[in-house]
């Protein structure tokens, strides 16, 4: 009789060199279930599940995992994928300049005589994008496809492999909330329809206790709780708690600050794309006061990024336009250098892509906005470099060993820890802070959040662009919406709520400055 | 009594610990220099191998003076080279630009009159706007470094042909020529010695200059609490170093003294390792090689770093071509062909990074040295230019393959 458990991994082991990554993990799947797993940043998912899918071959590692009942020994990918196991990535591993039927058989192509069979990929394809969803065909390039349809994809790439079990890492972290939907009701079907076991990692335990049967949660590269979701209710506040190992009542702390005069205000700013004649900022304003939090709400690609950023010393988008106040005076910032020394600070949410110089040491990160306060005479003072980018990262309580360590090896949470030091170090009166909890875990995102409250307290402006609602409107005492590069509306904190929000995107009206006067007009 | 005696170890004890703490500081500092001191060692031992190999004639005082003046040009370039490289970009037209510079001196002294100090003075400047015009087009217009320096390799090797019609022009003037074939002048001759005292003085001057910034560097150190070396490994380092200063100066004094050029190449690179680790603009050219993208978002003009660096380049090919034409005391068609690929080669060597973001000045010096020495010990061993070029391509794939792999422990 087989076992009821299609995956088992006994006492898994893995060291790096200076730590040992897991700790005598072990984890059971059920055979058509979807299992959720769940831990902080660097409690050892992702080693885990290099260690299942072969990445990290078997000798690697100590411990034993069960495959369908069998001891299995992974030298390599190929063999996992052989029995049944697919991974997808967080980051998407699929070529932009190919097309989608090309991407789905990459290394795996259908070869007769010698001679790709085209007309079948293309035709297996199809049924492969079917069951997904998708009504693109075979043709199309990946690059012309929105983010959540490449994620399709990839599944439908794992799906042409036969899989048993499909490992999915952060599938949602880079979705908006309706393509999140999509994919979780895809992992669902699959698992209905197809009897497709699925391993889901995440960190929007909202989703986890949507969709999961059961739940591991490690921490600290150990198996700290296993849950059966089915037999009890598990709700966030749960699993938080096991994540971190104590409890953390309010995810949003408390903040007394003092909100005074407006700091900066952005009047009829327009922009267009850099590439293509489209309007992505289309006459949008608004204000932020000293020691306020605004936020920025919207669906993916609603232009707030790109407006902000197009603020930030034109450095996104041609043809910026539009006036400049801060602290009531009419301003020119035409670069990233001139908005830095007018107390502009831009935290990206893309860090290994905008925000960090991975092969670079902590201490060059934090300086690099504000070499001029560590010249003495026009010499750099590497000496005095060190210790204020200690002091600096010190208040934001980075764990890391030696200031001049590359920036590559931390973890998502401390790197985003170094990306703020370098903006509070160049200590600005307006901090633009885009998705700043973007993949961390929950500990960290809480730390990131009374970092947040610090700067409000100490009367800079903060404006802060999340996709994730309730950070929105736990966060923020108003909040703007934007949709295709304008501005809906602002609700106050008395009023916000994600209904509201979500109203206002779907909204035919739009507000705009008029003669110096908020109008909501018709679009 | 016993109470004492326990005193007395745990303050030896913690003596001891506090000790071992200090040379930790060495070990990782060794650690995170490893590449370059890696080449430095393995200069070290190619030197010794053809002093072994040549019974002595290769650290003759001739010989010392030879590889300084073989290999000058080549510094120059691998330092500028490596700021480049450092960008993320490449040049390859740095050889043409050399020999363009180089006939444009030997045109001016020669048939347009011009006295030989103007006219090198002028050829920097026509480098300098040879530069400006490589960087015009890769920091402003954005076209790849490759394609708009490999234009530039052809027209300026098109517009050397061009302006020397294809003959070679020299001899030079006499003061031009002492550029790179002169020596300092002895100004304390007739004493007695056959020493070359001003040089054996030289020798002395950078030891004391060695001995000052190690004390200031401690002294800085120390103000912020920073752990120092203990005293003795600083001691026995800074020794190490004065004997091979001096050792140096007393070989070449033995002959006839320090060449012009070793100033020029001491000058040159004192002020390049200063630009890359005490300026603005040199973090700016790490920071942009290291992730362009966010350099720019942290207000780092791109743009006019990238045409600075450039810029400096073209200034440093043209010495190169100066001191190269000097020595030859002639400007000829061909002068500058593959320097290019020995500056870029000398820079990864060196342990500059493809990519951008890593390398340094004394690195890329090195890597040039490196090759230097195996040309010219080879050349003493009477091997020709075939094995030359085999020795030279093996040693950039081992240089580099030794970085992957210490990076890859790492």
């Amino acid at each position: 009789m087989k076992n009821d458990y299609i995956l088992e991994m006994k006492n898994i082991t893995k060291d790096f060199p200076g730590v040992r990554a897991l700790d005598n993990v072990n984890i059971k799947v059920k055979r058509g279930e979807i299992h959720a797993l769940c831990g902080e940043n660097g409690a050892g998912k992702s080693t885990l599940m290099k260690v299942l899918s072969g990445v990290i071959p078997d000798g690697g590692y100590d411990g034993e995992i069960f495959f369908d009942g069998e001891l299995c020994a992974f030298k390599n990918i190929k063999q996992s994928e052989r029995l049944g196991i697919g991974i997808i990535h967080q980051e998407l591993a699929l070529i932009q300049e190919l097309s989608i039927a090309e991407n789905i058989f990459l290394a795996n192509e259908i070869v007769k005589r010698g001679v790709i069979a085209w007309d079948e990929a293309n035709q297996r394809t199809q049924s492969l994008l079917r069951k997904v969803g998708l009504d693109e065909t075979p043709g199309e390039l990946i690059k012309d496809l929105s983010v959540g349809k490449q994620q399709l994809v990839e599944i439908a790439k794992a799906l042409s492999k036969d899989i048993k079990l499909l490992i999915l890492d952060e599938p949602t972290s880079s979705l908006n909330e309706e393509d999140s939907q999509n994919l979780l009701k895809l992992i669902v079907d699959l698992k209905e329809k197809q009897g497709v076991t699925s391993i889901i990692i995440s960190h929007k335990l909202s989703e986890l206790e949507q969709i999961g049967d059961s739940l591991t949660v490690l921490r600290d590269g150990k198996t700290v709780d296993y849950l059966d979701m089915k037999q009890e209710v598990v709700n966030e506040d749960r699993i938080i708690k096991s994540m971190v190992g104590r409890e953390i009542t309010n995810l949003y702390p408390k903040r007394n600050a003092k909100i005074g005069e407006t700091l900066f205000e952005v009047k009829n700013w327009s922009a267009v794309h850099p590439l293509y004649d489209r309007k992505i900022v289309d006459n949008a304003s608004f204000h932020v006061k000293a020691g306020e939090v605004v936020g920025f709400a919207g669906l993916m690609g609603a232009g707030r990024t790109e407006f902000l950023r197009s603020v930030f010393g034109k450095s996104y988008g041609r043809n910026a336009e539009g006036e400049l106040y801060i602290k009531g005076k009419p301003v020119a910032i035409k670069n990233v250098e001139q908005a830095i020394k007018h107390g502009l600070a831009y935290a990206t949410e893309d860090r290994k892509t905008y925000g960090l110089i991975l092969i670079s040491s902590i201490k060059n990160n934090v300086s690099l906005a504000s070499l001029d306060k560590v010249l003495t005479r026009g010499i750099l003072d590497e000496d005095k470099e060190v210790v204020d980018t200690e002091k600096q990262v010190k208040a934001l309580k980075l764990k890391y060993s030696n200031i001049n360590q590359d920036t590559l090896n931390l973890s998502g949470g401390n790197q985003q820890k170094v990306v703020l030091s370098k903006w509070m170090y160049s200590d600005p009166d307006i901090l633009i802070l885009d998705e700043p909890t973007r993949g961390i875990d929950v500990g960290a995102k809480y730390e990131i959040y009374t970092i947040i409250n610090q700067l409000a307290e100490m009367g800079k402006a903060v404006i802060v662009i999340s996709s994730e609602m309730p950070e929105v409107i736990g966060l923020s005492d108003r909040v703007y919406v934007m949709d295709k590069g304008r501005i809906k509306g602002q609700i106050g904190k008395e009023s916000v709520s994600q209904e509201a929000i979500m109203k206002m995107i779907l909204s035919k009206k739009v507000e705009v400055l008029e003669n110096d006067e908020l109008k909501t007009k018709a679009l | 009594m016993t109470n004492l005696k326990q005193k007395l170890f745990n303050n030896r004890l913690f003596r001891f610990l506090k000790e071992n703490e200090k040379t930790a500081l060495l070990g990782r500092l060794l650690k995170e220099n490893i590449r370059q001191y890696g080449m430095f060692m393995a200069l070290v031992i190619i030197m010794v191998f053809f002093y072994i190999m040549t019974n002595g004639v290769s650290v003759r005082p001739l010989n010392i003076n030879n590889i300084i003046l073989q290999n000058a040009h080549i510094i120059v370039l691998a330092v500028g080279m490596l700021f480049v490289i450092v960008t993320g970009n490449i040049d390859l037209s740095v050889g043409s630009v050399a020999a363009f510079v180089g006939a444009m001196a030997a045109i001016f002294m020669r048939r347009l009159g011009i006295p030989w100090q103007v006219a090198t003075m002028m050829a920097l400047g026509i480098g300098i706007l040879a530069g400006m015009w490589n960087g015009f087009w890769i920091a402003f217009i954005k076209i790849p470094a490759f394609i708009v320096t490999l234009g530039g390799m052809l027209i300026f090797r098109g517009l050397t042909l061009l302006v020397l019609g294809g003959q070679t022009i020299g001899p030079l003037s006499g003061g031009f020529n002492r550029i790179s074939s002169g020596f300092l002048p002895d100004i304390f001759s007739g004493n007695g010695t056959n020493l070359h005292l001003l040089t054996l003085l030289a020798g002395l001057i950078a030891s004391v200059l060695v001995i000052y910034s190690t004390y200031a560097k401690r002294k800085n150190r120390r103000k912020y609490n920073f752990e120092v070396l203990p005293v003795w490994i600083a001691v026995l380092v800074t020794t190490l170093i004065l004997i091979g200063i001096n050792l140096f100066t007393f070989t070449l004094a033995s002959h006839r003294g320090l060449p012009n050029v070793s100033i020029i190449l001491f000058i040159v690179i004192i002020i390049y390792v200063f630009i890359s680790k005490k300026t603005k603009i040199g973090r700016h050219m790490y920071a942009i090689g290291g992730n362009k993208h966010a350099a720019e978002l942290s207000g780092v003009n791109t743009r006019k770093t990238l045409f600075l660096a450039y810029t400096n380049m073209g200034m440093l090919a043209a010495i190169s071509g100066i001191i190269y034409a000097a020595r030859l005391n002639a400007a000829t068609p061909k002068a500058g062909e593959l320097f290019e690929l020995d500056a870029i080669g000398s820079v990864f060597i060196g342990g500059a990074s493809m990519s951008g973001g890593i390398g340094t000045v004394l690195g890329a010096v090195i890597g040039a040295l490196v090759m230097g020495v195996i040309n010219n010990g080879m050349s003493l061993l009477g091997l020709g230019i075939d094995w030359q070029q085999v020795v030279k391509g093996l040693v950039l794939l081992m240089a580099v393959w030794f970085d992957i792999a210490t990076k890859n422990k790492r």
